[in-house]
Protein backbone atom coordinates (compact mmCIF):
# COMPACT_ATOMS: atom_id res chain seq x y z
CA UNK A 1 0.00 0.00 0.00
CA UNK A 2 1.61 3.00 -0.96
CA UNK A 3 3.04 5.35 2.09
CA UNK A 4 0.45 8.20 1.87
CA UNK A 5 -2.33 5.89 2.18
CA UNK A 6 -0.41 4.18 5.12
CA UNK A 7 -0.57 7.18 7.08
CA UNK A 8 -3.74 7.91 5.73
CA UNK A 9 -4.55 4.97 7.61
CA UNK A 10 -2.45 5.82 11.15
CA UNK A 11 -3.97 9.37 11.16
CA UNK A 12 -7.60 8.40 10.96
CA UNK A 13 -7.49 5.60 13.35
CA UNK A 14 -5.47 7.97 15.99
CA UNK A 15 -8.56 10.40 14.80
CA UNK A 16 -11.34 7.77 15.95
CA UNK A 17 -9.09 7.05 18.94
CA UNK A 18 -8.89 10.49 20.16
CA UNK A 19 -12.64 11.28 19.22
CA UNK A 20 -13.86 8.18 20.99
CA UNK A 21 -12.65 9.74 24.51
CA UNK A 22 -12.98 13.62 23.31
CA UNK A 23 -16.12 14.20 21.32
CA UNK A 24 -18.42 11.80 22.20
CA UNK A 25 -20.46 12.21 25.08
CA UNK A 26 -20.80 9.29 27.57
CA UNK A 27 -23.42 7.00 26.94
CA UNK A 28 -27.12 8.15 28.22
CA UNK A 29 -29.40 4.66 27.58
CA UNK A 30 -31.11 2.18 25.41
CA UNK A 31 -33.96 3.25 23.63
CA UNK A 32 -35.93 0.51 24.91
CA UNK A 33 -35.17 0.09 28.64
CA UNK A 34 -37.27 -2.47 29.04
CA UNK A 35 -34.99 -4.46 26.51
CA UNK A 36 -32.41 -4.17 28.52
CA UNK A 37 -33.75 -5.84 31.46
CA UNK A 38 -32.05 -9.45 32.18
CA UNK A 39 -33.99 -11.72 31.83
CA UNK A 40 -32.34 -15.54 31.95
CA UNK A 41 -34.73 -17.88 33.49
CA UNK A 42 -39.01 -17.00 33.64
CA UNK A 43 -38.96 -15.53 37.25
CA UNK A 44 -35.30 -15.01 37.98
CA UNK A 45 -34.67 -11.96 36.91
CA UNK A 46 -31.17 -10.78 38.04
CA UNK A 47 -31.58 -7.19 37.98
CA UNK A 48 -32.31 -4.04 35.46
CA UNK A 49 -30.12 -2.02 33.65
CA UNK A 50 -31.81 1.50 32.76
CA UNK A 51 -29.44 2.65 30.84
CA UNK A 52 -25.33 1.77 30.55
CA UNK A 53 -24.00 0.77 33.97
CA UNK A 54 -21.02 2.43 32.87
CA UNK A 55 -21.61 5.30 30.51
CA UNK A 56 -18.18 5.90 29.91
CA UNK A 57 -16.59 2.13 29.21
CA UNK A 58 -19.76 2.15 26.77
CA UNK A 59 -17.30 3.29 24.43
CA UNK A 60 -15.76 -0.04 23.71
CA UNK A 61 -19.20 -0.22 20.98
CA UNK A 62 -17.15 1.35 18.93
CA UNK A 63 -14.36 -0.54 18.28
CA UNK A 64 -16.83 -3.82 19.14
CA UNK A 65 -19.56 -3.53 16.28
CA UNK A 66 -16.85 -2.13 13.93
CA UNK A 67 -14.87 -5.28 13.99
CA UNK A 68 -17.59 -7.30 13.20
CA UNK A 69 -18.73 -5.66 10.27
CA UNK A 70 -14.97 -5.97 9.31
CA UNK A 71 -15.41 -9.64 9.84
CA UNK A 72 -18.29 -9.82 7.76
CA UNK A 73 -16.66 -7.86 5.06
CA UNK A 74 -13.45 -10.38 5.23
CA UNK A 75 -15.72 -13.76 5.22
CA UNK A 76 -17.88 -12.29 2.16
CA UNK A 77 -14.51 -11.28 -0.12
CA UNK A 78 -13.37 -14.92 0.99
CA UNK A 79 -16.38 -16.62 -0.61
CA UNK A 80 -15.66 -14.42 -4.03
CA UNK A 81 -12.20 -15.40 -4.16
CA UNK A 82 -13.27 -19.08 -4.00
CA UNK A 83 -16.44 -18.79 -6.08
CA UNK A 84 -13.32 -17.20 -8.69
CA UNK A 85 -11.27 -20.27 -7.84
CA UNK A 86 -14.05 -23.14 -8.43
CA UNK A 87 -14.67 -21.27 -12.19
CA UNK A 88 -11.13 -20.35 -13.34
CA UNK A 89 -8.74 -22.79 -11.17
CA UNK A 90 -6.17 -20.15 -10.61
CA UNK A 91 -4.19 -20.86 -7.52
CA UNK A 92 -3.83 -17.45 -6.63
CA UNK A 93 -7.42 -17.16 -6.03
CA UNK A 94 -7.96 -20.11 -3.31
CA UNK A 95 -5.02 -18.69 -1.39
CA UNK A 96 -6.70 -15.18 -1.43
CA UNK A 97 -9.32 -16.65 -0.42
CA UNK A 98 -7.73 -18.42 2.43
CA UNK A 99 -6.30 -15.36 3.68
CA UNK A 100 -9.42 -13.45 3.81
CA UNK A 101 -11.03 -16.05 5.67
CA UNK A 102 -7.94 -15.52 8.26
CA UNK A 103 -8.35 -12.06 8.48
CA UNK A 104 -11.68 -12.22 9.20
CA UNK A 105 -11.52 -15.01 11.90
CA UNK A 106 -9.03 -12.84 13.17
CA UNK A 107 -11.56 -9.82 13.46
CA UNK A 108 -14.13 -12.21 14.99
CA UNK A 109 -11.84 -12.89 17.76
CA UNK A 110 -11.45 -9.28 18.47
CA UNK A 111 -15.33 -8.52 18.50
CA UNK A 112 -15.73 -11.52 20.63
CA UNK A 113 -13.14 -10.28 22.54
CA UNK A 114 -14.36 -6.86 23.05
CA UNK A 115 -17.99 -7.97 23.80
CA UNK A 116 -16.88 -10.23 26.49
CA UNK A 117 -15.27 -6.90 28.21
CA UNK A 118 -18.47 -4.99 28.01
CA UNK A 119 -20.40 -7.80 28.88
CA UNK A 120 -18.48 -8.24 31.93
CA UNK A 121 -19.17 -4.48 32.73
CA UNK A 122 -22.43 -4.17 31.33
CA UNK A 123 -23.75 -7.26 32.98
CA UNK A 124 -21.37 -8.96 35.50
CA UNK A 125 -20.72 -12.23 33.31
CA UNK A 126 -18.56 -11.96 30.12
CA UNK A 127 -20.36 -14.92 28.82
CA UNK A 128 -23.89 -15.64 29.32
CA UNK A 129 -24.99 -17.41 26.19
CA UNK A 130 -27.34 -14.66 24.63
CA UNK A 131 -28.12 -15.31 21.09
CA UNK A 132 -25.71 -12.75 19.68
CA UNK A 133 -22.82 -14.47 21.68
CA UNK A 134 -23.84 -17.41 20.72
CA UNK A 135 -24.03 -16.29 17.04
CA UNK A 136 -20.76 -15.21 17.42
CA UNK A 137 -18.75 -18.18 18.48
CA UNK A 138 -20.16 -20.64 16.31
CA UNK A 139 -19.01 -18.13 13.79
CA UNK A 140 -15.76 -18.23 14.95
CA UNK A 141 -16.19 -21.86 14.88
CA UNK A 142 -17.17 -22.28 11.46
CA UNK A 143 -13.99 -20.54 9.86
CA UNK A 144 -11.84 -22.23 13.05
CA UNK A 145 -13.09 -25.54 11.12
CA UNK A 146 -12.23 -24.02 7.98
CA UNK A 147 -8.58 -23.93 8.46
CA UNK A 148 -8.55 -27.50 9.84
CA UNK A 149 -10.24 -28.76 7.02
CA UNK A 150 -7.36 -27.15 5.13
CA UNK A 151 -4.34 -28.84 6.96
CA UNK A 152 -6.00 -32.23 6.84
CA UNK A 153 -6.41 -32.64 3.34
CA UNK A 154 -3.00 -33.55 1.54
CA UNK A 155 -3.77 -33.02 -1.59
CA UNK A 156 -3.08 -29.21 -2.79
CA UNK A 157 -5.94 -29.19 -5.66
CA UNK A 158 -8.42 -31.27 -3.44
CA UNK A 159 -7.57 -28.91 -0.52
CA UNK A 160 -8.20 -25.97 -2.64
CA UNK A 161 -11.32 -27.07 -4.00
CA UNK A 162 -13.06 -28.17 -0.88
CA UNK A 163 -12.37 -25.42 0.88
CA UNK A 164 -13.56 -23.25 -1.57
CA UNK A 165 -16.84 -24.86 -1.57
CA UNK A 166 -16.77 -24.94 2.26
CA UNK A 167 -16.12 -21.00 2.35
CA UNK A 168 -19.56 -20.52 -0.11
CA UNK A 169 -21.10 -22.66 2.42
CA UNK A 170 -20.02 -20.89 5.03
CA UNK A 171 -20.90 -17.53 3.84
CA UNK A 172 -24.60 -19.24 2.93
CA UNK A 173 -25.09 -20.30 6.23
CA UNK A 174 -23.58 -16.87 7.86
CA UNK A 175 -27.11 -15.21 7.53
CA UNK A 176 -28.49 -18.10 9.58
CA UNK A 177 -25.84 -17.66 12.30
CA UNK A 178 -26.34 -13.63 12.47
CA UNK A 179 -30.36 -13.20 11.93
CA UNK A 180 -32.14 -16.17 12.35
CA UNK A 181 -30.36 -17.74 15.18
CA UNK A 182 -30.92 -14.69 17.67
CA UNK A 183 -34.27 -14.35 16.55
CA UNK A 184 -34.97 -17.95 17.75
CA UNK A 185 -34.23 -17.88 21.48
CA UNK A 186 -35.24 -15.08 23.98
CA UNK A 187 -32.31 -12.16 23.95
CA UNK A 188 -30.59 -10.14 26.94
CA UNK A 189 -28.65 -8.10 23.89
CA UNK A 190 -29.85 -4.48 23.58
CA UNK A 191 -32.84 -5.20 21.29
CA UNK A 192 -32.08 -3.14 17.74
CA UNK A 193 -30.39 -0.87 19.17
CA UNK A 194 -28.28 0.19 16.26
CA UNK A 195 -30.82 -0.55 13.75
CA UNK A 196 -33.66 0.65 15.28
CA UNK A 197 -31.61 4.02 15.58
CA UNK A 198 -32.52 5.53 18.66
CA UNK A 199 -30.13 4.31 21.57
CA UNK A 200 -27.28 6.15 20.21
CA UNK A 201 -26.63 9.60 19.81
CA UNK A 202 -25.50 11.21 16.36
CA UNK A 203 -21.42 11.37 17.60
CA UNK A 204 -21.69 8.00 18.54
CA UNK A 205 -22.40 7.20 14.98
CA UNK A 206 -20.17 9.13 13.42
CA UNK A 207 -17.71 7.62 15.75
CA UNK A 208 -19.17 3.96 15.01
CA UNK A 209 -18.67 4.37 11.14
CA UNK A 210 -15.25 6.25 10.95
CA UNK A 211 -13.87 3.31 13.25
CA UNK A 212 -15.27 1.17 10.61
CA UNK A 213 -14.15 2.26 8.04
CA UNK A 214 -11.13 2.46 9.58
CA UNK A 215 -10.86 -1.22 10.42
CA UNK A 216 -12.13 -2.40 6.79
CA UNK A 217 -8.89 -0.34 5.62
CA UNK A 218 -6.73 -2.11 7.78
CA UNK A 219 -7.81 -5.41 6.70
CA UNK A 220 -7.52 -4.18 3.21
CA UNK A 221 -3.88 -3.68 4.24
CA UNK A 222 -3.41 -6.98 5.76
CA UNK A 223 -4.86 -8.80 2.73
CA UNK A 224 -2.29 -7.14 0.12
CA UNK A 225 0.81 -7.81 2.29
CA UNK A 226 -0.54 -11.32 2.71
CA UNK A 227 -1.03 -11.81 -1.35
CA UNK A 228 1.98 -10.66 -1.83
CA UNK A 229 4.08 -13.43 0.21
CA UNK A 230 1.58 -15.84 -1.27
CA UNK A 231 2.64 -14.59 -4.97
CA UNK A 232 5.96 -14.65 -4.21
CA UNK A 233 5.76 -18.21 -2.46
CA UNK A 234 3.71 -19.81 -5.51
CA UNK A 235 6.50 -18.22 -8.01
CA UNK A 236 8.92 -19.92 -6.41
CA UNK A 237 7.20 -22.91 -6.17
CA UNK A 238 6.82 -22.85 -9.67
CA UNK A 239 10.68 -22.26 -10.21
CA UNK A 240 11.72 -25.51 -8.28
CA UNK A 241 9.02 -27.75 -10.20
CA UNK A 242 10.93 -26.36 -13.63
CA UNK B 1 -6.31 -41.27 -12.08
CA UNK B 2 -8.27 -38.24 -12.64
CA UNK B 3 -12.07 -39.59 -12.86
CA UNK B 4 -14.80 -37.42 -13.88
CA UNK B 5 -18.39 -38.03 -14.76
CA UNK B 6 -17.83 -38.31 -19.25
CA UNK B 7 -19.69 -35.55 -20.94
CA UNK B 8 -22.21 -38.74 -22.20
CA UNK B 9 -23.66 -38.89 -18.84
CA UNK B 10 -23.88 -34.88 -18.66
CA UNK B 11 -25.58 -34.67 -21.96
CA UNK B 12 -27.77 -37.86 -20.37
CA UNK B 13 -28.78 -35.35 -17.75
CA UNK B 14 -29.83 -32.63 -20.13
CA UNK B 15 -30.10 -30.00 -16.85
CA UNK B 16 -33.40 -27.80 -17.17
CA UNK B 17 -35.73 -30.41 -18.64
CA UNK B 18 -38.40 -32.75 -17.28
CA UNK B 19 -36.31 -35.95 -18.42
CA UNK B 20 -32.91 -34.75 -17.32
CA UNK B 21 -34.45 -33.91 -13.80
CA UNK B 22 -36.21 -37.71 -13.93
CA UNK B 23 -32.99 -39.26 -15.26
CA UNK B 24 -31.18 -37.69 -12.44
CA UNK B 25 -34.01 -38.61 -9.85
CA UNK B 26 -33.49 -42.32 -11.11
CA UNK B 27 -29.86 -41.94 -10.79
CA UNK B 28 -30.33 -41.02 -7.22
CA UNK B 29 -32.94 -43.81 -6.37
CA UNK B 30 -30.75 -46.27 -7.81
CA UNK B 31 -27.50 -45.04 -5.55
CA UNK B 32 -29.58 -45.31 -2.76
CA UNK B 33 -30.65 -48.94 -3.57
CA UNK B 34 -27.04 -49.86 -3.95
CA UNK B 35 -26.26 -48.18 -0.08
CA UNK B 36 -29.22 -49.74 1.64
CA UNK B 37 -28.15 -52.87 -0.04
CA UNK B 38 -24.46 -52.44 1.06
CA UNK B 39 -25.91 -51.79 4.40
CA UNK B 40 -28.01 -54.28 5.00
CA UNK B 41 -25.62 -56.97 4.41
CA UNK B 42 -23.11 -55.82 6.99
CA UNK B 43 -25.25 -53.38 9.21
CA UNK B 44 -21.77 -51.50 10.03
CA UNK B 45 -23.54 -47.98 10.26
CA UNK B 46 -26.96 -48.45 11.21
CA UNK B 47 -25.61 -50.73 13.98
CA UNK B 48 -23.06 -48.06 15.19
CA UNK B 49 -25.46 -45.04 15.14
CA UNK B 50 -28.01 -47.34 17.18
CA UNK B 51 -25.79 -48.57 19.59
CA UNK B 52 -24.54 -45.24 20.38
CA UNK B 53 -27.92 -43.93 20.75
CA UNK B 54 -28.72 -46.73 22.99
CA UNK B 55 -25.61 -45.90 25.45
CA UNK B 56 -26.52 -42.62 25.45
CA UNK B 57 -29.97 -42.67 26.05
CA UNK B 58 -29.35 -44.74 28.97
CA UNK B 59 -26.47 -42.63 30.34
CA UNK B 60 -28.22 -39.45 30.46
CA UNK B 61 -31.11 -40.86 31.76
CA UNK B 62 -29.32 -42.44 34.35
CA UNK B 63 -28.60 -38.80 36.85
CA UNK B 64 -31.02 -36.67 35.00
CA UNK B 65 -34.37 -37.83 34.85
CA UNK B 66 -35.92 -35.88 37.39
CA UNK B 67 -35.67 -33.28 34.72
CA UNK B 68 -37.70 -34.79 31.91
CA UNK B 69 -41.00 -34.44 31.73
CA UNK B 70 -42.03 -31.65 29.46
CA UNK B 71 -38.80 -29.21 30.12
CA UNK B 72 -36.43 -27.92 27.62
CA UNK B 73 -33.79 -30.63 29.05
CA UNK B 74 -35.40 -33.35 27.26
CA UNK B 75 -35.64 -31.68 23.80
CA UNK B 76 -32.20 -30.58 24.72
CA UNK B 77 -30.45 -34.69 25.52
CA UNK B 78 -32.73 -35.80 22.33
CA UNK B 79 -31.18 -33.67 20.04
CA UNK B 80 -27.34 -34.33 21.47
CA UNK B 81 -28.58 -37.73 21.40
CA UNK B 82 -29.67 -37.71 17.96
CA UNK B 83 -26.39 -35.61 16.65
CA UNK B 84 -23.62 -37.48 18.22
CA UNK B 85 -24.98 -40.83 16.89
CA UNK B 86 -25.35 -39.16 13.78
CA UNK B 87 -21.76 -37.57 14.07
CA UNK B 88 -20.42 -41.32 14.89
CA UNK B 89 -22.44 -43.21 11.75
CA UNK B 90 -23.30 -40.38 8.66
CA UNK B 91 -19.89 -40.16 7.63
CA UNK B 92 -19.85 -44.11 6.78
CA UNK B 93 -21.50 -43.74 3.66
CA UNK B 94 -18.50 -41.87 1.57
CA UNK B 95 -15.80 -43.19 4.21
CA UNK B 96 -16.56 -46.25 2.93
CA UNK B 97 -16.40 -46.17 -0.84
CA UNK B 98 -13.11 -44.34 -0.03
CA UNK B 99 -11.95 -47.76 1.36
CA UNK B 100 -13.59 -50.30 -0.36
CA UNK B 101 -11.80 -48.03 -3.51
CA UNK B 102 -15.96 -48.24 -5.01
CA UNK B 103 -15.87 -44.29 -5.05
CA UNK B 104 -13.87 -44.18 -8.84
CA UNK B 105 -16.55 -46.47 -10.02
CA UNK B 106 -19.46 -44.13 -8.58
CA UNK B 107 -17.78 -40.97 -9.94
CA UNK B 108 -17.54 -42.81 -13.57
CA UNK B 109 -21.17 -44.04 -13.27
CA UNK B 110 -23.59 -40.83 -12.42
CA UNK B 111 -23.70 -37.21 -11.93
CA UNK B 112 -22.83 -35.94 -8.82
CA UNK B 113 -26.10 -34.42 -8.10
CA UNK B 114 -27.33 -37.98 -8.40
CA UNK B 115 -25.00 -39.55 -5.95
CA UNK B 116 -25.86 -36.50 -3.08
CA UNK B 117 -29.17 -36.96 -3.62
CA UNK B 118 -29.15 -40.52 -3.19
CA UNK B 119 -26.02 -40.98 -0.14
CA UNK B 120 -28.64 -37.63 1.10
CA UNK B 121 -31.56 -39.60 1.25
CA UNK B 122 -29.78 -42.86 2.82
CA UNK B 123 -28.67 -40.78 5.78
CA UNK B 124 -32.04 -39.33 6.18
CA UNK B 125 -33.38 -42.82 6.42
CA UNK B 126 -30.85 -43.45 8.82
CA UNK B 127 -31.24 -40.35 10.81
CA UNK B 128 -34.97 -41.08 10.69
CA UNK B 129 -34.09 -44.68 12.12
CA UNK B 130 -32.07 -43.15 15.10
CA UNK B 131 -34.88 -40.75 15.79
CA UNK B 132 -37.62 -43.87 16.23
CA UNK B 133 -35.11 -45.86 18.34
CA UNK B 134 -34.28 -42.77 20.93
CA UNK B 135 -37.38 -40.97 21.10
CA UNK B 136 -39.36 -43.86 22.94
CA UNK B 137 -36.42 -44.60 24.94
CA UNK B 138 -36.45 -41.71 26.23
CA UNK B 139 -40.06 -41.27 27.25
CA UNK B 140 -38.95 -44.48 28.95
CA UNK B 141 -36.03 -43.96 30.83
CA UNK B 142 -36.11 -40.15 31.13
CA UNK B 143 -39.92 -39.53 31.31
CA UNK B 144 -39.75 -37.16 28.27
CA UNK B 145 -43.49 -36.50 27.65
CA UNK B 146 -44.29 -35.38 24.28
CA UNK B 147 -48.15 -33.21 23.98
CA UNK B 148 -48.02 -31.81 20.74
CA UNK B 149 -47.19 -35.32 18.60
CA UNK B 150 -48.04 -33.96 14.78
CA UNK B 151 -45.78 -31.00 15.36
CA UNK B 152 -43.28 -33.18 17.07
CA UNK B 153 -43.08 -35.56 14.32
CA UNK B 154 -42.87 -32.44 11.70
CA UNK B 155 -40.06 -30.72 13.78
CA UNK B 156 -38.49 -34.45 13.92
CA UNK B 157 -38.43 -34.99 10.21
CA UNK B 158 -37.59 -31.33 9.27
CA UNK B 159 -34.27 -31.68 11.78
CA UNK B 160 -33.26 -34.36 10.79
CA UNK B 161 -33.35 -33.85 7.22
CA UNK B 162 -31.04 -30.55 7.26
CA UNK B 163 -29.22 -32.88 9.57
CA UNK B 164 -28.68 -35.44 7.01
CA UNK B 165 -28.32 -32.22 4.36
CA UNK B 166 -25.11 -30.94 6.65
CA UNK B 167 -23.20 -34.11 7.38
CA UNK B 168 -23.77 -35.30 3.61
CA UNK B 169 -22.10 -32.55 2.43
CA UNK B 170 -19.37 -32.81 5.42
CA UNK B 171 -18.86 -36.42 4.96
CA UNK B 172 -18.24 -35.50 1.24
CA UNK B 173 -15.29 -33.03 2.14
CA UNK B 174 -14.01 -35.02 4.66
CA UNK B 175 -13.83 -38.76 2.67
CA UNK B 176 -10.20 -37.41 1.07
CA UNK B 177 -8.89 -35.44 4.46
CA UNK B 178 -6.11 -37.85 6.69
CA UNK B 179 -8.03 -37.58 10.20
CA UNK B 180 -11.68 -38.28 8.99
CA UNK B 181 -13.61 -38.94 12.30
CA UNK B 182 -12.29 -35.33 14.09
CA UNK B 183 -12.66 -33.36 11.34
CA UNK B 184 -16.42 -34.44 10.51
CA UNK B 185 -17.87 -33.56 14.08
CA UNK B 186 -15.78 -30.52 14.13
CA UNK B 187 -16.96 -29.35 10.49
CA UNK B 188 -20.31 -30.70 10.90
CA UNK B 189 -21.12 -28.87 14.44
CA UNK B 190 -20.51 -24.89 13.27
CA UNK B 191 -22.62 -25.98 9.92
CA UNK B 192 -25.43 -26.91 11.72
CA UNK B 193 -25.79 -24.87 14.57
CA UNK B 194 -28.40 -22.98 12.95
CA UNK B 195 -30.90 -26.50 12.59
CA UNK B 196 -29.79 -27.60 15.53
CA UNK B 197 -31.13 -24.41 17.73
CA UNK B 198 -34.25 -24.45 15.93
CA UNK B 199 -35.00 -28.01 16.01
CA UNK B 200 -34.25 -27.96 20.13
CA UNK B 201 -36.45 -24.89 20.23
CA UNK B 202 -39.22 -26.78 18.39
CA UNK B 203 -39.31 -30.09 19.89
CA UNK B 204 -39.10 -28.17 23.54
CA UNK B 205 -42.02 -26.10 22.20
CA UNK B 206 -44.06 -29.42 20.30
CA UNK B 207 -43.66 -31.07 23.55
CA UNK B 208 -44.81 -28.39 26.18
CA UNK B 209 -48.57 -28.55 26.75
CA UNK B 210 -48.83 -25.03 27.96
CA UNK B 211 -47.09 -23.80 25.50
CA UNK B 212 -47.74 -20.41 23.79
CA UNK B 213 -46.09 -20.12 20.33
CA UNK B 214 -46.23 -23.07 17.91
CA UNK B 215 -43.29 -25.20 16.20
CA UNK B 216 -44.27 -24.17 13.51
CA UNK B 217 -42.32 -21.34 12.89
CA UNK B 218 -39.15 -23.36 13.66
CA UNK B 219 -40.23 -25.88 11.13
CA UNK B 220 -40.39 -22.89 8.41
CA UNK B 221 -36.43 -22.23 9.87
CA UNK B 222 -35.70 -25.70 9.22
CA UNK B 223 -37.26 -25.44 5.97
CA UNK B 224 -35.46 -22.74 4.69
CA UNK B 225 -32.28 -23.97 5.99
CA UNK B 226 -32.77 -27.15 4.50
CA UNK B 227 -33.62 -25.37 1.16
CA UNK B 228 -30.50 -23.54 1.40
CA UNK B 229 -28.11 -26.66 2.06
CA UNK B 230 -29.62 -28.49 -0.71
CA UNK B 231 -29.23 -26.67 -3.40
CA UNK B 232 -25.54 -25.25 -2.86
CA UNK B 233 -24.40 -28.51 -2.09
CA UNK B 234 -26.48 -29.72 -5.34
CA UNK B 235 -24.40 -26.72 -7.22
CA UNK B 236 -20.96 -27.68 -5.42
CA UNK B 237 -20.84 -31.10 -5.55
CA UNK B 238 -19.82 -30.96 -8.56
CA UNK B 239 -15.75 -29.85 -7.30
CA UNK B 240 -16.79 -31.45 -3.92
CA UNK B 241 -17.06 -35.04 -5.40
CA UNK B 242 -14.91 -34.79 -8.71
CA UNK B 243 -11.26 -35.84 -8.81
Amino acid sequence: MPTALRVGLGLWMSAVILGTFLYVPPAQGFAYPEAARIVILPGAETGTSDGFAYPEAARIVIFHVPCSIAALAAYIVSAIYAAGYLRGGRAISDEKSAISAGLGLLFTVLATATGMIFAKIQWGRPWSWDPRQTSILMLMMLYAAYFMLRTAIPSRTARARISAAYSILAALVMPFLLIVLPRIMTSIHPKDTLTGGGGLSPEYWAALMAAAIGYIWLYVWLFRIQVRVAEFVLAARRVRIE
Amino acid sequence: MKTQSPDSIIARTEPGTLRGLACVLRSAVAVLAKDLRCEFRVKQAISAILLFAVTSCIAVSFTLSAYGGNSPVSATLLWIVVYFSAMSGLSRSFVREEDMRTAALLRLSTSPGSVYLGKLAFNWLLVTALQIVAVPLLIVFLGMNVSGWAEFAGVMLAGGLALSAGATTAAAMVSKAATKGAVFAVICFPLLAPALAASIHGSSLAMDPRAIMSAAGDIRILASYCGTLITASLMLFRFIWED
